[in-house]
């Protein structure tokens, strides 16, 4: 990891404090890294201004994929390498296909989606993520700023955090 | 909190309806025309070949049992007695209308009812719609009555009295399942428990539909939480009932029409279809009435989730239609695949056979996937019609070809028909929307549905 990244940290008490806070410091041109928060506050995406997630495009990707995949082994091996007769029915028909088909679509693309989450959001084995403030996971909303993406100065942020609302400010360095 | 809005059914619509049903009934004459010349002409030679097609498929993949030919051998004798093919063409698609347009009545007071059930909030602005559509059940009841004795001789085989009685038409299968149309009278006399389940039904539905409405509109005046209460409770009750005399209703009036046909997904299959149907003219009329100016309250996030509903039950309904399908095509049993090559390997359903899948599941799975599909009002306009006329032909599909075998087809008798139940349908819907409030006044979660946000 980087060691010369520095950080200034707010830590907020209440979720709408937090959610008019991360406006008002966006308004006034601070860049947050991130904020950190114990249970899901509602709108604080659109209020950082973070992009609509592109999982969806993922889950097709690897759904279509199941789909093809299944098919053409099925396909493949029933119809052409080793072909059975069951119940009289053509060694490649269709209507079997499907239910394997359809099990083998949600599969991929389930397993699909979560490695990807996992990926995306740091959250892969061996990755260990930053912890800005350890009671992020208890009763504390956790707002990091890094001072790299920052033109304005250390104790400048720190003024604005504690202007909206927050009850603590610390650094910190990784 | 929500001001007073009424739906006003202004003249230019009601002006508008007209003229589609109008139109509608013009195309049906001229059908019924066409179909009466001709209906003498090719009618004869052209069945005669299609029929001997299907007893030749028939018996070149099974053994028929002796039993069976005999019972298939009536059919085809039995069709030649009754009324000539044109006037068979209509009751069948009377009743096919009034079976599909029925559904769509009942899913109006299902909606209601599930809502209240789970006791959702999101939908409290926009329950006034399917409450609307609930007020087609009466006339849907009282045409289905007046319909069955009319169309019986024609659509329901085991309405003939003569399958009962020792004899050349005697039918040994069909009089053991006698019991559950003629009980407790005897076999082939007036089919006593058919007609009370039908009445039962129909009454039970417009009870629960009349009280649940009552309570809904009395929380307009006075605002007591009570009435949430009491339409909640209501609604439970009602579900419980619906679940039989859904599955029930869809034995009676459809499966039966292929007498000796049975399969035990029926109920769920037409309750998916109506389910679906219902829920596509939910989301077309707020959406229209949206685009007019109505339902301010309503915003992508309620859209979001009408369309949600429409994506899901679309796919519900594939995977009962696939389940019913794919164990009686591996069974492969004579009495049960007979409803299938009837419809898949016949000249007039074959086409709506594949069709009906490309209309429900591939259009509406394909065009409703992304997020944004489903939140703006354009997409929804074009992919609810696909999915009201796909089951249509649904319904279509599973009504006619145990009618009129090979002779049917859809012309302008049938879309006429359509039409004409469909203008009277929206005008009954619109006109009972036009009397109630379009937004409840004091519905204890409006406020959840106001700030509802997916």
């Amino acid at each position: 990891m980087d060691s010369n990244k520095n950080f200034v940290v707010g830590v907020f008490d209440d979720e709408d404090v937090l959610l008019s806070a991360v406006e008002q410091v966006r308004e006034k041109g601070v860049r947050i890294h991130e904020v950190y928060s114990p249970f899901p506050v509602h709108g604080l995406d659109e209020a950082l201004g973070y992009r609509r997630t592109r999982l969806p495009i993922a889950a097709f990707m690897f759904g279509i994929t199941g789909t093809i995949l299944a098919l053409f082994t099925q396909t493949w091996m029933l119809g052409y390498d080793w072909p059975m007769d069951i119940g009289g029915k053509n060694h490649a028909s269709l209507p079997p296909f499907i239910p394997v088909t359809f099990e083998f679509t949600v599969l991929l693309s389930a397993f699909g989606m979560v490695i990807t989450f996992l990926i995306v959001s740091n959250m892969k084995p061996y990755s260990w993520p930053r912890q800005f403030d350890l009671r992020s996971t208890d009763d504390k909303h956790v707002m990091a700023v890094d001072l790299a993406d920052n033109k304005l100065s250390k104790a400048e942020i720190g003024r604005i955090l504690k202007d909206n609302g927050a009850s603590e400010v610390n650094e910190k360095n990784f | 909190m929500i001001a007073d809005e009424k739906y006003v059914f202004k003249p230019e619509t009601k002006r508008q309806i007209l003229i589609t049903g109008v139109v509608g009934l013009l195309l049906f004459v001229l059908g019924v025309f066409m179909a009466m010349r001709s209906g003498d002409e090719h009618g004869g030679g052209h069945e005669k070949k299609a029929s001997a097609e299907i007893s030749k498929i028939l018996t070149a993949s099974v053994a028929v049992t002796q039993e069976h030919e005999k019972s298939e051998a009536v059919e085809k004798e039995e069709h030649h007695h009754g009324s000539p093919l044109w006037l068979k063409r209509i009751y069948t698609s009377l009743w096919q209308n009034n079976i599909f347009f029925t559904g769509i009545g009942i899913i109006g007071l299902f909606f209601v009812a599930i809502q209240y059930a789970a006791q959702a909030g999101w939908s409290a602005g926009i329950n006034r719609i399917p409450l609307a559509i609930g007020s087609w059940i009466p006339v849907a009841g009282i045409l289905m009555l007046v319909l069955w004795f009319v169309v019986k001789g024609d659509l329901f085989h085991w309405t003939h009295s003569n399958l009962y009685t020792p004899g050349e038409h005697f039918d040994k299968a069909l009089t053991g399942k006698s019991g559950f149309f003629y009980w407790p009278l005897a076999a082939g006399s007036f089919p006593i428990f058919f007609i009370l389940r039908m009445i039962i039904f129909f009454g039970l539905w417009y009870l629960f539909f009349t009280w649940i409405r009552k309570e809904m509109l009395a929380e307009d005046l006075d605002g007591n939480v009570e009435h949430w209460y009491t339409a909640r409770k209501l609604s439970a009750i009602f579900l419980v009932i619906f679940a039989v005399s859904s599955s029930v209703s869809a034995w009676d009036w459809v499966m039966s029409i292929d007498t000796h046909w049975f399969s035990t997904m029926f109920g769920w299959y037409v309750f998916a279809s109506w389910w679906v149907t219902g829920l596509s003219v939910i989301t077309l009329i707020v959406v229209n009435l949206k685009s007019a100016g109505y339902l301010k309250m309503v915003n992508s996030n309620h859209l979001h989730d009408l369309g949600k509903f429409i994506f899901a039950f679309s796919i519900f309904w594939t995977y009962i239609w696939f389940s019913q399908f794919l164990l009686i095509y591996y069974a492969n049993i004579p009495e049960e695949t007979v409803y299938f090559i009837a419809r898949l390997k016949t000249a007039p359903y074959s086409w709506i056979f594949y069709a009906n899948l490309f209309l429900n599941f591939v259009l509406p799975f394909l065009l409703f996937m992304t997020r944004d599909a489903k939140r703006h009002m354009s997409m929804l306009k074009v992919v609810c019609p696909i999915v009201v006329i796909g089951h249509w032909f649904d319904f279509y599909n599973m009504v006619t070809p145990g009618v009129m075998k090979t002779n049917g087809g859809i012309g302008f008798l049938e879309i006429g028909l359509a039409l004409v139940f469909g203008s009277v349908f929206l005008y009954v819907v619109l006109n009972s929307l036009s009397k109630i409030q379009l937004v409840a006044k004091h519905h204890p979660f409006m406020e959840e549905s106001l700030n509802h946000h997916i």
